[in-house]
């Protein structure tokens, strides 16, 4: 047979995901994908999302039931790739059986190795002042932030989020970089006190982050307010940016979606709460139980409404954005990019249009105001190509 | 963000809101405990050691020991509450209500209404429930039920560690009478519970699970037993939304009902004496409020209409475990099939 | 004797007066069946509650009983107010939500006329508590009748208060019944040995007369604000009514009440002492029972004509917040 055999494999949803279960396939067996297809629904402890295709072919194993669960890394099928016929693959079977025979083996080695690793746990650093948690991934053991040859990536989420916001893509990055991910002020699990909670206060916060740190030099992504953020420190310290992602980013335009400020800090019951998560995504059914409970735990903590207040009535006051930074984006030597999803209800993609011309545009369809967890694959990879 | 035991966790709700208000108190029998005694002070910290370490911190002004006159504090603990101070008194077995409940249904339960909205009663009653301890008949009662039947009074039931601290620091916050019931079997079952102060809002049901074939509404211990249930069953295929109601008064109806109208089908999880308990209350309003969406009769999981019993063997019959569980879910599932 | 100012013997006869002449008008207004529910009448009892309360300012508190009208008139409550709670109108001290058993007004120290007897010390435990927590200096006082003076509830309070050092105040108002029964009979012992027996001081007082009333409350309430602990009265004094207006009270001997009121009356007794004294003039006492007469009339009229709660008020006030 001269087809290419693709393994389809549980993900790595997050860094504290070991195993998922398989809800619901898309696809039968034979069925032919395109790469970026949705493939199969995956459940974690944390989240239900559609996995994509690696590779576009024909599905010619599906071999893992709805209902089971797996480990992350397990094999769930096998896609002939490229221009197979049925033929060609009723007649690859053994091929095809040894292919995964091989993946077995391989993978069971790999699992006994992984088990003796530890998965690596959210800290706290003190930074200027700053309580910051953050959590890192990739890189070598042992190296430090400033030792090694390829600058890190630095996550940074938006507002009302934390560093989960990229489970998605954390430890796919990782494969390739260190990824730092951190909890701004008032989120997450940092300190709630946010000073006076404007885009100085917040991007001296992640100033003294990377300070902490040892990063010297870093490839900033940012999301929402995050992206805002990232920006502010970039056009002040242009010699820590090696790169700029601004993900659905705030800073680009004066509109924002001032109901989903008010309505995330006021909303205190799971009901309030979803319907004001659903309009983030551009598909509603993305906000599930677990996400509504974790962002009311978040939001119960003493402290975090008054955080919130503070940085929404620095940064958004009125319900409009306070500080628009678009033409600025033109001072900036390094790479710079931006995402943004399509149907996006929170910054209107409007905001994309008339940008200098070093910012590379990039509107994902299909997705809403979180276009890094609702297309995972293509976020990371316009990653991955800016990074290097 | 540590591993905390429901004990620690209501602890620590304490001791926080201890620290942030100088107007909350805390008293009760042994609370520290070795009061007037030779030996060491804070000898016990409560009965199960729930409220240790306070009266070191705290001082005697603020953490009372009470000889055992249950009319007499908790009367105190009432007056105190319409008068300045934001008190938290324990009734150390529930068992006991019998000889203080006069404080706390006529007096601190009806303060605000009889006197037409000029009094405010900040009133937190903590008081251990529940079965499984061989404690016997008069140690290992429920009686939430009574409570909740008195408009005046809230009742709070916490589930978990995390619930418990969360809860705790919210009846201390809110201004009525709140009669927080911990179940004494629960101390010791730990969880991962924010360090810092959170509160959880009364009257909001948490969804510990979710699915598309059966509503089970549990309280207290039983959530847990519930949550096991419909993990077990979900690879059978059968998907439970397991709802959990943290309060009975207030009590998230809307919930309930909106769960009932997906699912069609309704068990009541309540260790509670079966006459006149949750069970009852909650399958009355459904039957009432969803009749139309209701695909099978609502089964009610309950204790026999026994006192506790004291033998070990006699206990876990009387105790509404997983098994008893799991067969009403099943029986509702398979209704008319 | 203990010498009292001017101001003070006008404020005691003037509260004297407004208790009699209030109980003495619901006894009639209530014969003609325009107030609903129990009411139990104070009148005769009246140097006790002054004599008590003329020692306390807004930040005491007082927890009272069933016949709590007298308690409530002597620590300042507004008796235009009591009335319409009383006749169940809109305006009353409780929006007409508590009725006569349940009279109350926090914010001048009174914890309200408690449907429930005995339910009264714990809460003044409580108040004291509060007090000395929060070093207002004030102290509590609860009134108990001889019948309240049996229940658990009360004796508990008597040992708690002394345990924690409270500065609490019991003041058993004995007027020889508990509803039809005689203390005489229902009191195993004596009030003032059982404080002893507690631990705390307790003192006889006649209730009959207000400068012996007085003065007795008065060193019992420096006492407790000195921080020196609990102690009880036991006021020896008569009700002129029955248990609740309606009890024809058959357990009472032939012309008891019609001698007290001749021979044992505090008011009468009041008068007698300050006019031959020359501590105030009799035509200062004819124009207080001049003015308390308008007062009354005035409250009457007002509670008559006001109107009953509103509907939506059968919903409010369960909870702060639900």
């Amino acid at each position: 047979m001269t087809v290419d055999l693709h393994a389809i494999t549980m993900p790595k949803w997050g860094l504290a995901m070991d195993e998922g279960m398989v809800v619901d396939w898309h696809v039968e067996e034979g069925a032919r994908l395109g790469i970026g297809d949705e493939v199969v629904d995956i459940e974690t402890t944390k989240i239900t999302n559609a996995l994509e295709s690696p590779a576009g072919g024909i599905l010619c194993r599906r071999l893992v039931a709805k209902g089971e669960t797996v480990p992350v890394g397990a094999l769930l099928g096998v896609i002939a790739a490229g221009a197979a016929e049925a033929a060609e693959i009723a007649a690859g079977t053994a091929e095809i059986d040894a292919f995964i025979a091989r993946f077995e083996a391989a993978f069971a080695v790999a699992a006994a190795e992984a088990a003796t690793e530890t998965a690596s746990a959210p800290e706290i650093v003190e930074a200027a002042g700053w309580r910051l948690n953050y959590q890192r991934a990739g890189g070598n053991a042992g190296e430090s932030a400033g030792s090694s040859t390829t600058a890190p990536i630095v996550l940074v989420h938006g507002f009302g989020g934390d560093l989960n916001t990229w489970l998605f893509n954390q430890p796919d990055l990782a494969e390739t970089h260190a990824v730092y991910a951190l909890d701004l002020p008032g989120h997450g699990r940092s300190g709630k006190d946010v000073g006076a909670g404007d885009l100085a206060a917040l991007s001296g916060a992640l100033g003294a982050f990377l300070d902490a740190l040892g990063i010297g030099r870093a490839h900033l992504v940012g999301h929402s307010l995050g992206g805002a953020v990232a920006l502010e420190l970039a056009l002040g310290r242009p010699e820590a940016v090696a790169s700029l992602t601004l993900i659905a980013s705030a800073g680009l335009g004066p509109e924002i979606n001032g109901a989903y400020i008010d309505g995330f800090i006021a909303a205190g019951r799971r009901k309030e709460m979803k319907a004001v998560l659903q309009m983030l995504f551009a598909d509603p059914q993305a906000v599930g139980r677990d996400m509504v409970e974790e962002v009311l735990r978040y939001k119960r903590l003493d402290g975090v409404e008054a955080a919130l207040r503070g940085i929404a009535g620095a940064v958004f006051p009125g319900g409009r954005q306070g500080t628009v930074l678009a033409e600025r984006l033109s001072e900036l030597a390094q790479p710079v990019q931006v995402i943004r999803g399509r149907e996006d209800r929170i910054l209107p993609p409007a905001q994309t249009e008339g940008l200098p011309a070093n910012v590379a545009v990039t509107m994902i369809e299909n997705a809403g105001h979180m276009p890094q967890m609702e297309a995972a694959a293509e976020v990371n990879r316009l990653i991955r190509k800016i990074a290097g | 963000m540590s591993k905390k035991s429901y004990r620690q966790a209501i602890n620590e709700a304490l001791a926080q809101e201890m620290r942030r208000d100088p107007t909350v108190i805390v008293m009760g029998e042994d609370n520290s405990g070795g009061m007037g005694a030779p030996g060491e002070d804070d000898a016990w910290g409560g009965v199960l050691g729930v409220t240790k370490g306070l009266m070191p911190e705290f001082g005697r002004e603020r953490v009372l020991d009470t000889p055992i006159t249950e009319s007499a504090f908790i009367g105190a603990a009432a007056g105190a509450a319409a008068t300045g101070l934001r008190p938290v008194a324990e009734l150390m077995f529930v068992d006991f209500m019998g000889v203080c409940f006069d404080q706390i249904y006529n007096q601190a339960g009806k303060f605000r209404y009889m006197f037409g909205g000029n009094a405010v009663t900040p009133l937190v009653i903590r008081t251990m429930y529940g079965a499984g301890f061989r404690a016997a008949s008069q140690h290992s009662q429920c009686l939430y039920p009574i409570f909740t039947h008195v408009p005046g009074l809230k009742v709070v039931i916490p589930s978990s560690p995390y619930e418990a601290k969360g809860l705790m620091i919210q009846s201390i916050r809110d201004d009525d009478p709140v009669i927080f019931f911990e179940h004494k079997v629960m101390y010791d079952d730990e969880e991962e519970v924010p360090d810092e102060p959170y509160t959880i809002p009364f009257g909001e049901a948490n969804l510990t699970r979710e699915g598309g074939d059966v509503t089970v509404v549990a309280i207290g211990r039983m959530v847990g037993f519930a949550n096991q249930v419909a993990d077990q069953l979900d690879k059978d295929g059968i998907g439970c939304t397991v709802i959990d109601p943290r309060t009975t008064s207030p009590l998230d109806t809307d919930s309930i009902l909106e769960s009932v109208e997906e699912t069609g089908r309704l068990v009541v999880v309540d260790e509670a004496s079966p006459r006149c308990n949750m069970a009852t209350d909650i399958s009355a309003l459904v039957s009432q409020e969803a009749f139309g969406a209701l695909k099978a009769p609502i089964r009610m999981v309950t204790p026999p209409h026994t006192p506790v019993p004291f033998a070990p063997e006699l206990e876990d019959l009387y105790i509404p475990g997983p098994d008893k569980i799991e067969a009403a879910v099943r029986e509702v599932v398979g209704y008319g099939a | 004797m203990l010498q009292l100012n001017r101001d003070t013997l006008v404020d005691a006869y003037t509260r004297m007066r407004t208790i009699r002449d209030f109980e003495d008008r619901i006894h009639t207004e209530f014969a003609t069946g325009s107030i609903p529910g129990f009411v139990h009448l104070y009148a005769g009892e009246e140097a006790s509650a002054v004599g008590v309360c003329l020692n306390l300012n807004d930040a005491d508190y007082i927890a009272s009983t069933h016949r709590g009208h007298g308690h409530c008139i002597a620590k300042g409550c507004d008796v235009g107010g009591m009335m319409k709670e009383i006749y169940g109108r809109r305006g009353g001290l409780c929006g007409g939500k508590g009725g006569s058993m349940h009279i109350a007004d926090l914010a001048k120290g009174m914890m309200g006329a408690n449907g429930i007897v005995g339910g009264g010390p714990p809460l003044v435990c409580g108040a004291a508590l509060s007090a000395k927590t929060l070093k207002t200096g004030g102290v509590a006082v609860a009134f108990v009748g001889d019948g309240g003076s049996n229940q658990g509830t009360t004796l508990e309070s008597y040992n708690l208060a002394q345990v924690w050092n409270l500065p609490a105040i019991f003041v058993v108002e004995d007027n020889g019944y508990a509803e039809t029964t005689a203390s005489a009979w229902a009191v195993g012992g004596s009030q003032t040995k059982r404080a002893e027996a507690f631990g705390m001081p307790g003192r006889e007082v006649d209730g009959h007369d207000f400068f012996a009333v007085y003065d007795a409350a008065r060193e019992a309430v420096e006492r407790a604000r000195a921080g020196d602990g609990p102690s009880l009265l036991h006021v020896k004094l008569d009700r002129h009514y029955g248990h609740f207006e309606g009890d024809a009270m058959a357990y009472r001997a032939e012309g008891e009440v019609e001698a007290l009121r001749r021979d044992r009356d505090c008011l009468r007794a009041f008068r007698t002492r300050v006019t031959e004294t020359g501590l105030l003039e009799p035509e200062q006492l004819d124009a207080i029972e001049r003015e308390v007469a308008v007062l009354i009339d005035a409250a009457v009229a007002g509670a008559t004509s006001a109107a009953a709660p509103a509907a939506e008020d059968l919903l409010t006030d369960v909870y702060a917040s639900y």
